[in-house]
């Protein structure tokens, strides 16, 4: 395995930064919001989780499709990595969501269409993870990976169109949601600024993880490799 | 209005998560990688001494 790109260096370092820069932006310059207060300073980082957990699960899908055209196996590597990132910052936003919500509505959870799409998008990928596990041939377990991705794909839609489409307590931030929006806020310049900075900040952060994670599955890909022609 | 009390405490509570499960997970990726340099080393070493034997 080749040694660190400098790029990924330059990227972890960029992000680093990022990530202080964006918790100096929630914490200092964003003004506090008059009805929730502090406890809406979740939301800059939840959206921007949510975000870069929607875009991985495309990113994935798209390396599906290339994939399913190509059949190079590099391909599945990078589904696989924007899969495995994706569920964690999906899983962040769920989570912080929820906390969010307690205050806010008055309780973790409620089975509103948001929250029950963004459940059943999460569960979808962890599904994913099952069905490797279960396959042993690569290039077969590539193939329905690349599949699945596609098909799961469709949830990420219909999980952020949720609080257009359905009557929904959440607050929508781009455009306007529904009249049962409990939550919501008037957002100061101040505070459209905090937030891009922090869609910003989780997308590098994003890519410098899915990176690692590629070279992380290549590297693992090698030993499996070494090991099969020991064996022989 | 929502109680600085209870808020603090509830944006306390979501910033630890962020910060346990991301960092939890960049640790797992490194564990991960430490693992799979050690398993290709010990192959590498292996694939040397069996032709000597």
């Amino acid at each position: 395995m080749k040694s660190q790109p400098k790029l990924l260096t330059l990227l972890t370092v960029l992000s680093v930064i990022l990530f202080i820069g964006a918790l100096a932006m929630v914490f200092l310059y964003a003004p506090l919001e008059a009805v929730m207060n502090y406890v809406q300073k979740i939301f800059y980082f939840h959206i921007a989780n949510a975000w870069v957990g929607m875009l991985g699960f495309i990113v994935a899908a798209t390396a599906g499709v290339i994939y399913l055209v190509k059949k190079d196996l590099k391909w599945d590597i990078v589904e696989m990595a924007a899969v495995e990132i994706s569920l964690v910052f999906f899983f962040i936003a769920i989570i912080t969501g929820s906390i969010w919500a307690k205050p806010s509505w008055g309780t973790f959870w409620t089975w509103d269409a948001r929250l029950t799409t963004a459940a059943i998008l999460e569960m979808i990928y962890l599904a994913y993870l099952l069905l490797r596990k279960g396959i042993e041939d690569p290039e077969r377990r590539a193939r329905f990976s690349a599949v699945y991705t596609l098909i799961g794909a469709i949830s990420v839609p219909v999980s952020f169109l949720s609080i257009r489409i359905w009557q929904t307590i959440h607050p929508a931030v781009i455009g306007g949601g529904t009249s049962g929006a409990q939550g919501s806020f008037g957002m100061t310049p101040a505070m459209l600024m905090t937030m891009f900075f922090c869609l910003a900040t989780f997308s590098v952060i994003f890519v410098a993880l899915l990176w690692y994670r590629i070279r992380l599955g290549r590297l693992a890909e090698q030993v499996d490799q070494l090991k099969y022609q020991f064996m022989q | 209005m929502i109680s600085y009390a209870i808020s603090i405490k509830y944006m306390l509570a979501g910033y630890a998560i962020i910060f346990i499960v991301l960092g939890t997970y960049i640790v797992s990726l490194f564990i991960r990688w430490q693992r799979f340099k050690r398993d290709l080393e010990t192959i590498r070493n292996l694939e040397k001494e069996i032709p000597a034997q």
